[in-house]
Formats: structure tokens, sequence, C-alpha cells
């Protein structure tokens, strides 16, 4: 993975000193809260219902071992012994002391990470696919672009202070996992008919109170602009973004407003400007970024082992969940395997400071040291042989790391909601274990099949309830908690904006909905269809009618 | 109400300029919503003729006028202009557009303010670049407004060599903050190479 030089670590460390003066002139009344804001914000921390909240910084989702050890060090030494990993890639801590963070920081700071950028008006961090590398699917690695992007828009000086918060994610595969539509930017590599590596860039996409999918604004880019070319969009965004009103001040509102035409004209007379200017990427700093990223020291296997046939039919509870967990790789005789951080009954996406411990034990052994985060919540490693799988599996089941519900209904996306978020209007954390235990069967689990169910406790969409083929949303309806659901939804390349069924429910009555729409999609669907397909087949009709008869 | 020191070039002077300020108090015109124009001036009112005609230009000295004062009044300024008497100063709402169409060569204004009303603002680094880069501004560029210590760094960056700091904060203070961060990662105004074109990295 990236490994920081002494500029990297110059900067984080200066960073730190930064932070740590500007939370002192704070605390000493030099700075007021509204001085301060958008200053913590940009270092992660929010003022949240119990305590601040930290996020730290995962850029595009990778982790070493020793930086997750780390992690649970920080837990258990400044927080109460857990984290949140959350949608986008990150790690929040719901319980660290303002007065401490700069301390958290330094901690950080050792083990090159930090939480620039994680909040606030400027570009965040970096997301993409937690199967980067790895995936038969891949076209490209995008973790040396979403490295260079991180490094381009660290401090960036002239994007500093947007209108709204600004993402980027990026998509080297076939398969979109990055949900590039529901981002700010969505740059998407491909390989042209030249057979070039070239990126799509997708523009105004995101979830929150006004979701809106992005659109192509330019279908073809070389990738040496991509900086360049992010400049220029976001250079128009900035002077003529909305900045009286927070809620129509993202770039989506600003491409709908102008249309995508004019919005792309406007952005292609700036580029004229910057394209080729020093920001434009050469070869050479690619290939130099990308030696971070080359492959593993894979053995060279066979893609079959018989000990691990043996138990996979043998052992129905592996076998189960192997079906759910373990992914097809690149390499012969190596699988990604997904740990799940969904145990029924218990915070989606929590883990513990020991998890994180017995996590990064796991990925030394089996995984070469590292790690990944997905934005629905999982941890990953990416190279376990295929023999060594079963093992594994053993440990982290011991953990509660392996609930075979990958992909499932009960692999529920959830935003951490009225518990400990500020702008909640509703909780989300009990209706999603409340879900789960409605589901705790797994053979029915199964047979339901790929089912994405997100929850999120307001319109900000945290837990990205409109692109959930079940979607979950907190309202409040005259100072009680309510919930809002639409289906249809989805991630990926196709990505749909799920529809609102009707109207709200009783939090006590969610787990008997959710079993009403999947009695009619049991009923309704042809063989192997999934969910969503029989949702997109049969519009929402015959579910409404079902959940609301 | 400014402060009476200011940052130029990385230490502390006294302000030689005399700022010019709109009269307020009048009602503000808002814009018509031409659908471009909307969203530049959404919330925020350009000076209105009003406004204009009524400020009351200081007949000698170097004085920083707003930007359409100057405008309106430009044949009457110009022997002014060329003793180096007149700078301008725009707020970050406005556009570079009718400046950049009126005079050919920017560089006349040995200075040129822009007033920044919310720390929160950041059109302000984008200004500063465009001055910078695209128009070629060679002279004094200024940040005064809602200024913290906190932005002088991104105001370096962004061009800006004299910052004339919010009043109550110590502007010696603030005058650490522009060396925050010793390499910048990516190419700006001030460093115009990213670092990895300036550096040897492995
Ligand atoms: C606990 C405190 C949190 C606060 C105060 C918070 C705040 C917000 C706000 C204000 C928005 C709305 C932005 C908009 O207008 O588009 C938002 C959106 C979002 N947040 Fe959070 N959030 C929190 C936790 C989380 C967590 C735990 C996650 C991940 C599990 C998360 C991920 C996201 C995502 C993915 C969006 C989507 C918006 C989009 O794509 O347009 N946030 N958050
Ligand atoms: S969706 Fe709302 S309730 Fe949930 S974390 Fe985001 S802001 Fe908080």
């Amino acid at each position: 993975m990236y490994q920081y030089d002494n500029i990297d670590q110059t900067i984080v460390n200066e960073r730190v000193t930064q932070f740590r003066d500007q939370t002192s002139r704070y605390l000493s009344g030099k700075l007021t809260d509204d001085e301060f804001r958008p200053l913590r914000l940009q270092n992660g921390l929010y003022i949240q219902r119990h305590a601040p909240m930290l996020r730290i910084a995962i850029p595009y989702g990778l982790l070493s071992s020793k930086q997750l050890r780390k992690l649970a060090d920080i837990a258990d030494r400044f927080d109460r012994g857990y984290g949140h990993f959350s949608t986008r890639q990150n790690l929040q801590l719901n319980w660290p002391k303002l007065e401490e963070t700069p301390d958290i920081l330094e901690e950080l700071s050792k083990v090159e990470m930090h939480a620039i950028q994680t909040s606030g008006n400027c570009i965040r961090n970096i997301t993409t696919d937690q199967f980067a590398g790895v995936a038969p699917d891949e076209i490209i690695d995008p973790r040396a672009i979403a490295e260079i992007l991180r490094q381009w828009s660290t401090f960036h000086p002239e994007f500093s202070l947007l209108p709204r918060k600004f993402k980027i994610a990026v998509s080297g595969s076939k398969q979109d996992r990055a949900i590039v539509q529901a981002h700010d930017i969505g740059l998407e590599f491909y390989y042209d008919k030249e057979q070039k590596m070239a990126i799509r860039v997708w523009v105004g996409g995101g979830l929150g109170r006004t979701p809106i999918l992005g659109s192509v604004i330019r279908e073809h880019l070389e990738w040496e602009h991509v900086l360049t070319y992010c400049e220029a969009i976001i250079r128009v965004y900035n002077l003529h973004g909305r900045r009286d009103n927070i809620y129509k001040a993202r770039i989506k509102i600003l491409v709908k407003a102008l249309g995508v035409e004019e919005f792309k004209k406007q952005v292609e007379a700036e580029w004229l400007h910057l394209k080729n200017s020093p920001n434009t990427i050469n070869e050479g700093e690619l290939k130099r970024v990308t030696k971070f990223f080359t492959q593993m020291p894979y053995e060279k296997l066979k893609d079959q082992d018989d000990a691990f046939d043996e138990v996979n039919k043998n052992n129905k509870a592996f076998a189960s969940w192997v079906k759910r967990s373990v992914h097809p790789h690149k390499q012969k005789g190596y699988r990604s395997v997904t740990l799940s951080l969904k145990p029924h009954g218990l915070a989606p996406g929590d883990a513990t400071s020991d998890q994180m411990r017995i996590v990064a034990e796991l990925a030394d052994q089996y995984s070469f040291g590292e790690l990944r985060v997905s934005h629905e919540q999982n941890l990953i490693l990416a190279d376990v042989k295929l023999k060594d799988i079963f093992k594994l599996w053993e440990k982290a089941k011991a953990h509660q790391l392996a609930t075979p519900n990958i992909g499932l209904l009960t692999d529920i996306i959830c935003c951490p909601g009225g518990d400990f978020c500020s702008l909640a209007n509703a909780k989300s954390i009990p209706i999603a274990t409340s879900i789960q235990e409605a589901f705790d069967d797994l053979d029915y689990l199964h047979d339901i099949g790929e089912l994405e169910l997100n929850i999120s406790g307001c319109m900000n969409a945290c837990g990205h309830h409109h692109i959930g083929h079940i979607g979950v949303l907190g309202v409040d309806k005259d100072g009680s908690e309510w919930y809002q659901v639409t289906i249809g939804g989805k991630q990926g390349n196709d990505a749909s904006l799920g529809t609102v069924i009707g109207p709200s429910f009783a939090a006590e009555e969610m787990p008997g909905v959710v079993k009403k729409l999947i009695d009619v999609y049991i009923k309704q669907r042809n063989p192997e269809e999934r969910f969503i397909d029989t949702v997109r087949r049969l519009g929402v009709n015959p579910f409404k009618e079902h959940v609301y008869a | 109400m400014l402060n009476s020191q200011l940052i130029l070039n990385q230490s502390i002077v006294d302000d030689e300029w005399t700022f010019v300020p709109l009269p307020s108090g009048h009602e503000e015109i808002k814009k018509q919503a031409g659908k471009v124009v909307l969203f530049k001036l959404t919330g925020e009112s350009l000076p209105s003729e009003l406004q204009i005609n009524e400020t009351v230009i200081p007949q000698t000295g170097k004085i920083i006028l707003p930007l359409s004062v100057y405008l309106k009044n430009r044949d009457a300024l110009q022997h002014r202009a060329k003793n180096n008497e007149i700078a301008l100063w725009i707020a970050t709402h406005e556009t570079l557009d009718p400046l950049i169409s009126a005079e050919k060569d920017i560089n006349i204004f040995p200075l040129i303010a822009v007033f920044v009303e919310r720390f929160q603002d950041g059109r302000i680094f984008t200004l500063g670049n465009l001055l910078r880069t695209r128009h070629q501004f060679k002279n004094t560029l200024r940040a005064f407004g809602d200024v913290l210590q906190d932005q002088l760094f991104y105001l370096k960056r962004s061009g800006f060599d004299s910052y004339l700091i919010k009043e109550g904060k110590d502007p010696n203070e603030a005058l650490k903050a522009l060396q925050s961060f010793s390499d910048p990662y990516q190419g700006a105004v001030d460093i115009k190479e990213p670092v990895w074109k300036r550096k040897v990295r492995s």
C-alpha cells in the first residue's frame, strides 16, 4: 500500500501542530465557536449528541494491520473501546474528548494516518472499490489515481472553503462498486478503442435531501488531465454554487439549475485555461505511485484446493459463509474474503478494539498485512489463499466476524442515527437490529438472496437509503419517530433511486413491513430473480398494496 | 472598524491606503433572475446606482475604491491613477468581467483588494488565482474583511501577498500561520509545480 515519504509525513505532522494550536486558541477563548467550527470540521471533529465525534480518514478504504492496531489502541485509550466504520470508508469515534483530539491526531500521525478533510466544505476523503487491485473484472487499479487525488486535494488552497462538502469516487472496474453516480464527481476508468486508459467523468450526483444521480459531462478524458479537469469543475462550482442556502449548495443543484450542457460548456471553457498546467500528471508520477500498489508477492497456486472443497462439501455452516463472503480473485488460488461487521443484534459497522486486533492478526496471517473497508461497512481481507480460508473462518467466527450475511437482507447499511447523531430525526440502529432479529433464520435469509437494505436516521442520507433495494428513512412527525420506506433503489452501473411506497410506519412495525415486502417478492419472483429485479419488473404497486392492506 | 496594521510580504506594516466603503443602509437591489446570473448573485446584492453615486471619493491621497465606483468615475480618476493613487476593492460575489473589459492593463492599479464577508467564503481563493494567473496581475493583492490567520496559508497560495487581519485579532500572531506547511502537495499560484515535480520522491 502507499507509504509516506518525509514529505507526506511532514505535512501530517505540521497539521497536528496546526490543529493543536487551533484547539488551544479555541479553549483559551481566542477563537469563537463560529470561527473554530470550520477548522475543527476540516479535521473531522463534530460536536455530537453525547460528545465530540472524530472521523478518521481511511484513504480509499485501505488499511495496514499496523494502522488497525493503532486504531484499536486509540479506541481504548481515548474512547470507549470501539469504532464505527462508515459508508465513506472512514472510522468514527463517538466519545473522544475535544481537548484530547490533538493527541489522537498525533498518535495517528505515527502510523501515517490523519483526519484531514473528513468533514467540512472541502474535498473529502476519496473513495473507491473495496476490491481494487484484486477484482477479476478490473480494468485498472484505481488506487494510484485515488492516492494522486488524495495528495492533490489535501489542503488544496483554492478549494479549501467550498460552498459545501465535495465527494469524489473512483472506479476502475466493469462493475461499479464505488457508486460513482452518487458523488459530486465520479471518475470511471475504462480502456478506449485504442486500448488507452481513459476516464468517463460523472458530475452532480449525491444523496441527501435532494437525491440525484450524476450525469456524464465528459465521455473520454485522458488520465493525464484528471486533476486539471477536476479543477475546472470545482472552480466553476466554487464561483457559482449557491452559498445562501446550505440545502442548495451542492454541485448537483448547480448542475441541475444550469442544465448539464451549460454546466459542461462552462467547465470546458475553464479547462482550456488549465489543461496542461503544472498539475497535469505524467507517466513517471503515475508509475511512481503505482509501484506502491503493485501485486502482492503471490505464490503460484492451482485455482482449486482439495481440502477446501472437502470442508465446503461437508460443513454446511462453512459452505453458506463461503457462498456469501468469499469473492473471486485475479490471482489463481487466491480469494477475497469479507468479514461481516453485521452480526445480528449489534450496531452495523461497529467494531470493538478487540475485534480490530483480531482482524489485524488475521490480515497479518492470511492477507499480507492489509485490509480494506467497504462502503457497506464491512472489512475485507483481499488476498487470502484458498487453502487458508477454513482456518480464517474458524478464527473470524470465534469473534463474531463471520456472520454469513454478506449481500443479504441483514447486511444492513446503517447510519448511527438518533443514538449518536444530533441531526437525526429518528433512531436507526434499533431498526436495523430488530430487522436482523426478525430474519434470524439463515436458510430463509439465503433463500431470499441478494438484497440491500439501507437505513438513514434523517434525510442527510448517511445510510444511503435512496440506493437501497429497500430503503428506510427516519422522519419526525409531531415529535415522534417514524420511518418512510422506499424500494427499487440500487447502486452500481444501473444505479437507481428508490420510490417511496406510501405513508411512514412506527418503529415496531418495521420488521413486519420488511417481511411483507419479502412475501410479495417470494410469491412473485421468477426463478433466480433478485428482489431488485422483481421490483423493477412489477413496479411498486403490488408491494404497496400488500404492505398497506 | 479595520485593523490599522497589516501584513505585507510577511511583515507587519502600517496601512498607507485609505479604504473607501460603499454607503450602506439603502435598500438592496436584487439582480434580475437570469438563470446563470441568479447563481452568482443569490442572496448577495451588487451595489445599487444610488450607493455608487453617493460614495464619497476623497480628493487626495491613496484610496481604495469599490470597483463599481471606480468604473463609474473612471475618466475623472485617470490622472490620479497615473499617480498610483487609485486602488480597487471587490467583493467575493462580484465577477472580474467588468474590470477586465474596462481596463486593458489591470497593472495600472498598485493594489487590488478582495473583501471577504464570511470566513467560510472560499470564492476569494479563486478570485485571487484568476487575477494572478489569467489576468496577470503583478502588484499587491490584499485580502480583507473576515480574515483570520487560519486562512492565510491558503490565501498566500492563491496569490495574495497582503492581509488585513480582522479587527481584534493579533496580526503578529497571524504571521506565523503563513508558514503552517513547508512543502505543499499541489501546484498553485505561489508554487506552481506540484511537489513531485519539485522534489525527488521515491
Ligand atoms: C454522527 C454524525 C454525523 C453527522 C453529523 C453527519 C452529517 C451529515 C450531513 C449534514 C449530511 C448531509 C449532507 C448533504 O446535504 O448532502 C451527511 C451526508 C452523508 N453522510 Fe453523514 N453524518 C454523520 C455520520 C455519518 C456516518 C456514520 C456515515 C456513514 C455510515 C456518514 C456518511 C454520509 C454519507 C454517505 C452521506 C451522503 C450524502 C451524499 O452522498 O450526498 N455520515 N452527513
Ligand atoms: S443520516 Fe442523519 S441521522 Fe444518520 S448519521 Fe447522517 S445526519 Fe445523522
